[in-house]
């Protein structure tokens, strides 16, 4: 256990380490994204140039420069963006990863119990038409541009139909964090969790049917119902909790690739100043110190989600546990 | 058995799977037998004759789309071709229970053995958890299982084969069935541990009084352990018998170059076994007549019209036939036994 603990943080370390100096070798070897150019303005002197060149260190060698931006990054924590003059980068992204963590984890359950419910019951139900619609249902939300169906929630909760019952509840655009109260919270983010959860309840439902549909070609399936057990009962203990295997891995990797910043399109549509945000902004200004810090960010919850899912793993599949 | 009512009578079963175009392939036709209590059935042929289906027609577990399944079997005077769903429920798993070929890929992999057997248990019977365990661990260690209790705790693949398939005739036997259906329960293991499972079987019908319809591609499985047996061949009956009488004087060519197939114990070792020619015919393109008379040594004209079962042998041992050669006089030589 504590040998599997260490490697999985050795592991860690390793992937960090890598995307790090990958990260700032593509920065340094783009062409134009030299950031004392940006850093010094527009036509400036050669003098100012050098002052500036030589005040952030790009005159250093590349090694140096990588160990002092880690180790403002990740020692200090005071390393500063190159664009927004002197705006610390971490507390930056310790304020914007609530919001996206809230955004994703919501849409999370939404689209699990979701996608559990329409794969099995299309599973069921395999070849009738409620096992088609659903199906189509998963397609056609798989097909809707997550920045369309925003913008559509959006005139639909906020202007059009704003003032009728049904959607009077709805808050303007934004981010209420959970210290003014769940509710708040819960009112904000409501619709965007929806949002962001349709393409995945379609995916993920579509994927789950299809494990359940060939997991009935299984041996132990046809015992369990030799055993006389109910249909209901072979599906769920039997089916979906051989079924899942995929259904985790899937979600490991979307889970973390959202939190790390995917959820960039409903965190622009809602105006919630999530990662994702924070992200694009870093790279449209070539801002190196941001891009970094997100980007590690980001790797920190991915490595994070493969190793939960490997755990999952060991409590989903015994013969995981022993090697096999 | 005689005069009482057999515990399982099928009549005519036929089972036909759509091929397109509005047409059938009939993969199992006119089969018809019975099993009394406390018998031990073998049903032998090969791959594709049609056995595998038969058994899974009695537990209504044929779900491939469009199946018509025609004919009828009747388990203690009830029909169980076209059963509603709820009370074939009931019979399976209490009453018929059936055992697979593979033990290991017939078990979940994700829950240990005991859960697996509490389970059949708690699905028929009215018992507690700890109940269910109890005799779960009970039935275990009769299966010959060591330390039933911790075994009881392993997942399948924890277990060697022939465990495994010890805790699956244990799950099977678990609501005491009067009738046990085995689909090859030893094809997947070594011949030491298939002699030990076919053992536990023939110790059933004292133990439990189970009848068992005992499939398998083997003679000499059928030769050790079943009272009576019924050969298949490309979805028919081909011959029927009590096991001693149809291996002493096979009346079907089929059954008799079965029988050549099996290496002989005395005498000179043949170089080469025989073997029947040719393989069995696809069920989409059996011939009219005989089934068998493309691959038989003594096919003639009269094999054009498909031959009806009849009575051979000595008389009211219940041997029949699906073959002209008795009725025509010139019966197949009886074997040495």
């Amino acid at each position: 256990m504590i040998s599997a603990f260490a490697r999985r943080l050795g592991q860690t370390v390793t992937v960090l380490f890598g995307i790090s100096v990958l990260v700032f070798l593509v920065f340094f070897a783009t062409p134009g994204s030299d950031p004392t150019a940006r850093i010094a303005g527009r036509n400036a002197s050669p003098e100012t140039m050098a002052a500036v060149r030589h005040e952030y260190g790009f005159d250093r060698p590349l090694p140096v420069q990588y160990v002092r931006m880690m180790g403002r990054l990740f020692v200090t924590r005071d390393l500063a963006s190159f664009v927004d003059h002197g705006e610390l980068v971490v507390p930056e992204v310790i304020d914007a990863a609530p919001v996206t963590l809230s955004l994703v984890a919501g849409a999370a359950v939404i689209w699990i119990v979701a996608s559990v419910a329409m794969g099995t019951v299309a599973a069921a139900l395999r070849g009738t038409l409620v096992d088609r619609g659903l199906m189509m249902l998963g397609l056609v939300g798989i097909s809707m541009p997550v920045f369309w169906l925003g913008e559509v929630a959006n005139l639909v909760t906020q202007s059009r139909y704003h003032q009728t019952w049904l959607f009077s509840w709805v808050p303007g655009l934004g981010y209420a964090p959970l210290t003014q109260g769940p509710v708040a919270w819960f009112t904000h983010l409501a619709i965007p969790w929806c949002v962001l959860a349709v393409l995945f309840i379609g995916i993920y439902g579509r994927v789950l049917r299809a494990d359940l549909v060939s997991a009935y070609g299984e041996d132990f399936m046809r015992t369990a119902r030799a055993k006389g057990l109910s249909e209901t009962r072979v599906l769920l203990r039997h089916g979906l909790r051989t079924s899942l295997i995929t259904f985790v891995s899937l979600f490991g990797l979307d889970f973390a690739q959202l939190v790390g910043g995917g959820a960039l399109l409903t965190e622009v549509v809602f105006g919630l100043q999530g990662v994702g945000r924070l992200t694009y902004q870093g790279l449209i200004n070539l801002d190196l110190p941001l891009i970094m810090a997100t980007v590690m960010y980001s790797a920190v919850f991915v490595v994070l989600a493969n190793a939960v899912v490997d755990l999952v793993y060991l409590l989903l599949d015994p013969r995981v546990r022993d090697g096999l | 058995m005689g005069s009482e009512a057999p515990l399982l009578e099928v009549r005519d079963l036929t089972i036909a799977l759509p091929a397109g175009r509005g047409g059938w392939t009939r993969i199992v036709e006119g089969v018809s037998f019975s099993i009394g209590a406390g018998e031990i059935l073998g049903l032998v042929g090969e791959s594709g004759s049609g056995k595998s289906m038969t058994a899974l027609a009695l537990m209504g577990l044929i779900d491939a789309p469009g199946a018509r399944i025609t004919g009828s079997a009747r388990y203690r005077g009830q029909e169980l071709i076209g059963l509603d769903r709820r009370r074939m429920r009931a019979l399976r798993g209490a009453e018929i229970a059936m055992i697979f070929q593979d033990p290991m890929t017939a078990m979940t992999p994700v829950h240990t053995i005991g859960w697996q057997i509490d389970e059949q248990i708690r699905a028929h019977r009215r018992l507690s958890r700890a109940g269910a365990r109890a005799r779960t661990v009970q039935l275990l260690s009769e299966m010959g299982v060591p330390d039933p209790e911790r075994a009881a705790g392993r997942y399948p693949h924890q277990l060697s084969g022939g465990l495994r398939q010890r805790a699956m005739i244990a799950m099977a036997l678990s609501c005491d069935p009067s009738l046990l259906i085995a689909d090859e329960p030893t094809t997947a293991l070594d011949v030491t541990v298939q002699a030990q499972i076919l053992d536990l079987l023939r110790r059933l019908r004292r133990d439990h009084g189970s009848a068992v319809l005992l499939i398998t591609h083997d003679m000499g499985v059928v030769a050790e352990t079943c009272d009576r047996t019924m050969v298949l061949y490309a979805g028919t009956v081909a011959e029927r018998g009590p096991t001693a009488a149809l291996f002493a004087r096979p009346a079907h060519p089929y059954t008799a170059g079965l029988l050549d197939s099996i290496p002989p114990l005395r005498g000179a070792r043949p170089a080469r076994l025989p073997q029947i020619a040719g393989a069995p015919p696809n069920p989409a393109e059996r011939p009219d007549g005989c089934p068998f008379q493309p691959r038989c040594a003594f096919g003639h004209d009269a094999c054009g019209v498909r031959p009806a079962l009849v009575a051979c042998g000595a008389p009211g041992d219940g041997q029949a036939v699906a073959c002209v050669l008795p009725s025509e006089g010139r019966p197949l030589p009886a074997r040495l036994a």
